[in-house]
């Protein structure tokens, strides 16, 4: 056993700093710092410099133009770009439906979809859940017909992210009502920009404009644009769901939101005293930053046992209750850390461009919106009590 | 002892209750919210004329109650609408400064509703400290700056702490000084905050201040009615937030069964109960002990914001969870009142500092 990074690690953690040093756009990363809200061309554009790189599709095989790179590499890889202050990758086509097709799909799926994937040129989000249909995603109701050689399908999607930057959805559909209802889904790949599809927002708790409804109206798709054999896409929609689980961890975006709150703790003051000597404070700050030096070395032992971009099933679930639970406290702790500043609240500070003196001290303004979006982080990906459903009865066996 | 409220407080109750069940749906505290100034006079007046800031006052300066069971009352009927008038400020923060200083004509008005207060007292680097005072007084002009003042901007006259003498954090040396909001040497910076409230930072460059009498202990009175109307509040809060809760437990289907037959979720839906009746006890003890000698009374001030805000965490958190995605929209109310119940945490001393305040009035006893 070695727990350190060997020199050639430490040549490629170089080799993306100084990348990123020179490529990503400062002002670009100064909004992520600030948690402004990014556009769809802020996003492309780092993910097109990522393609530049070679970068964007790091798990996927080197064939469709992945990296090899080994789970510390790819640790390495994120842990940078979240130090750097970049955008998330998007995840719903490089993450999520791009090993779905690699794994299931078609050669000519492959040589369609996934290139489209890499240069942007196709912006996917995901067609999952429904309003009847969260946790029992199973039961979804949206229904996909055959006729002649088109699929016809009817329905309606919730909760998706991005659905409105995005210019193709990936759809579960019922294609049979036999049998158990896992059992008669199909995964479908369909374009937004037709008849039939409506998008409408909804608007989140925080005020924010970040998830949808989506309409599916005689939605006309040709027969080749279903994945994997017809009835048997719960094998598929479970396998992408390994690749997100894995994703909500966010072990970098913990370290760097732990960062800011010991910088936050040092500035911020109560009863004559930096945050960071307050015994209570500082014995929450110092137990969180154990479970995430634990979770750390756990991250990389599931990933490195694994392979790949993606964790297995009942590991992905563990990573992804702990490392949730652990962004959430810090998210708690970051807003309590600047006391009565964290009330004040200016919506458009969050837009680009807005350059009025911010209330407070630097940084206060973002914290309670923070912690309250990332109340999802929880319930998405499948919520975290399903999670403990699945590592009790096929970890445990219960 | 007796744990029933009097007859009189039972019809108030029950009469605030059904004005915020029937008018003050979470549609019609939205619109308030969102009106310049964070609130709607209209509404304001309303409730004033219901005695809901009468409620708040004592009977010899001109209200009809303003005793710590009246401030629970009032407040956790508030809390079920997740009320954004300015009560706090003005019947509870402002009031409690003018009745210790004996201002009957302004309360007057203020039962009326014809005036509006704010207490500023909380300073850049001052946090929840109470005696942490740097604005300054000198021959009745104020000097210095005043942090996140809640409905500052609306108030005709604000309470300001100041300090004529003594160090930073010495007691000595407070006093506090009515300011009228329009006099030279005031300037306001307002602004929402994010449970839907409004503040405003406020700089004081020698305005003239009348100063109250009664010094730091009248600030300390003025803060703790403050931290009990604000448990009260949070009691209500929570009290809808389990109901909304249970009632979606009870309904929302997956898997074929109604959410609420998942053992997983019972025992925390458990959970929620029990930690909102341990909520309730301790506002209620603090209300009770809102009149007693001041250690009595801060103690189970600092037990009550404590206890409320561990219970109020728990509460918003579980609320949002167990609901799932539908607590995370804008449209459904839930999720409002579970923001409330987060922030009122950061008002008026948190967890943590009333834990160590706790501790240090024990060390006092
Ligand atoms: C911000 C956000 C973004 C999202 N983005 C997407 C997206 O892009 N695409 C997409 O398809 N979906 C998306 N989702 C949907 C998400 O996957 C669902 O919200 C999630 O699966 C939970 O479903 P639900 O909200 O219907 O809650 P429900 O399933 O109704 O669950 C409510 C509560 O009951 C609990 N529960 C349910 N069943 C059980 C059980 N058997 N045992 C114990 N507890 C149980 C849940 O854990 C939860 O606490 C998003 C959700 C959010 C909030």
């Amino acid at each position: 056993m070695d727990l350190n990074y060997t020199a050639e690690e430490e040549a490629f953690r170089q080799e993306v700093r100084t990348f990123l040093q020179d490529n990503l756009r400062p002002s670009l990363a100064e909004k992520v710092r600030d948690a402004k809200r990014l556009t769809r061309e802020d996003l492309e554009e780092w993910h097109n410099l990522l393609n530049s790189k070679g970068w964007l599709a790091w798990h996927w095989p080197e064939e469709h133009g992945g990296t090899n790179w080994t789970p510390v590499e790819a640790h390495i890889f994120h842990e940078e770009s979240v130090y750097a202050n970049a955008p998330r990758i998007v995840p719903f086509g490089p993450n999520m439906l791009a090993p779905v097709l690699i794994k299931f799909g078609t050669e000519e799926q492959k040589a369609h979809y996934l290139p489209k994937i890499l240069t942007s040129e196709h912006w996917w989000c995901q067609g999952y859940s429904e309003p009847g249909s969260g946790s029992d995603l199973a039961s979804l109701k949206t229904e996909a017909v055959r006729d002649g050689d088109e699929w016809v399908i009817n329905g309606q999607k919730t909760w998706t992210t991005l659905g409105h930057i995005a210019d193709h959805i990936f759809v579960l559909a019922r294609t049979s009502k036999e049998g158990k209802p896992q059992e008669g889904i199909s995964f479908f790949l369909v374009p937004m920009d037709q008849p039939g599809i409506e998008v409408r927002p909804i608007i989140t708790l925080d005020g924010e404009h970040e998830v949808n409804e989506v309409f599916l109206t005689d939605v006309r798709i040709p027969a080749e644009n279903i994945v994997g054999e017809e009835n048997k896409g719960w094998t598929l929609a479970k396998y992408l769901l390994m690749y997100e689980r894995t994703g909500i961890a966010g072990v970098a975006n913990s370290k760097l939101a732990l960062d800011g709150l010991k910088a936050a703790s040092a500035k911020m003051r109560s009863s004559g005293r930096p945050m960071s000597e307050d015994p209570l404070f500082s014995a929450r700050m110092a137990k969180v930053d154990i479970d995430l030096m634990a979770m750390e070395v756990f991250n990389l032992r599931v990933v490195a046992a694994a392979g790949g971009g993606a964790a297995g099933g009942v590991e992905s679930s563990m990573l992804k209750i702990k490392g949730t639970e652990i962004r959430q406290e810090l998210t708690d702790l970051s807003r309590r850390v600047y006391g009565p500043h964290a009330l004040p609240f200016v919506p458009e500070y969050f837009d680009e461009g807005w350059n009025e003196e911010p209330v407070g001290p630097a940084g206060a303004m973002k914290q309670a919106r923070s912690y309250f979006n990332n109340r999802k982080i929880t319930i998405y990906g499948g919520s975290n009590e399903i999670q403990k459903n699945i590592i009790s009865k096929a970890g445990l066996g219960l | 002892m007796d744990f029933q409220l009097s007859e009189e407080r039972q019809m108030l109750a029950d009469m605030l209750n059904r004005f915020v069940r029937d008018e003050y749906p979470i549609d019609v505290r939205h619109k308030a919210a969102e009106m310049e100034g964070g609130f709607d006079p209209a509404m304001w007046a309303q409730m004033a004329e219901l005695g809901a800031v009468g409620a708040l006052i004592p009977a010899e300066a001109g209200g009809f109650g303003g005793m710590g069971e009246d401030i629970a009352v009032v407040f956790e009927a508030l809390g079920r609408g997740i009320v954004v008038e300015p009560f706090l400020s003005t019947g509870v923060l402002g009031a409690t400064a003018l009745v210790g200083a004996g201002k009957d004509d302004l309360l007057e008005e203020v039962v009326a509703g014809g005036k509006m207060l704010a207490l500023a007292h909380t300073e850049a680097d001052s946090r929840y400290e109470m005696s942490r005072v740097s604005c300054k007084a000198e021959g009745g002009k104020i000097s210095g700056q005043k942090s996140v003042v809640l409905n500052g901007a609306t108030a005709d006259m604000l309470i300001v702490s100041a300090r004529s003498s003594g160090d930073i954090d010495d007691e000595a040396g407070i006093d506090l000084y009515l300011v009228d909001a329009k006099a030279d040497g005031v300037s306001i910076r307002s602004y929402g905050t994010v449970e839907g409230g409004h503040a405003a930072d406020i700089t004081f460059d020698g305005a003239a201040g009348e100063k109250l009498p009664g010094g730091y202990a009248l600030l300390e009175k003025v803060l703790g009615a403050g931290v009990l109307a604000l448990c009260a509040e949070a009691l209500g809060a929570m009290e809808v937030c389990k109901d909304l809760t249970l009632d979606y437990l009870k309904t929302r289907k997956q898997f074929g069964v109604n959410l609420g037959k998942f053992q997983a979720l019972q025992h925390r839906m458990v959970e929620v109960t029990i930690a909102i009746e341990q909520a309730r006890s301790i506002t209620m003890l603090a209300a009770g002990q809102f009149e007693a000698d001041r250690l009595t009374r801060e103690r189970s001030l600092s037990a009550a914001k404590n206890l409320t805000s561990r219970v109020a965490r728990l509460v918003s958190e579980e609320t949002i969870q167990l609901h799932g995605g539908i607590a995370m929209t804008w449209e459904y109310s839930a999720p409002h009142f579970a923001k409330r119940l987060t922030m009122i945490d950061h008002m008026l001393g948190d967890e943590d500092f009333h834990l160590y305040r706790f501790q240090s009035l024990e060390g006092a006893a």
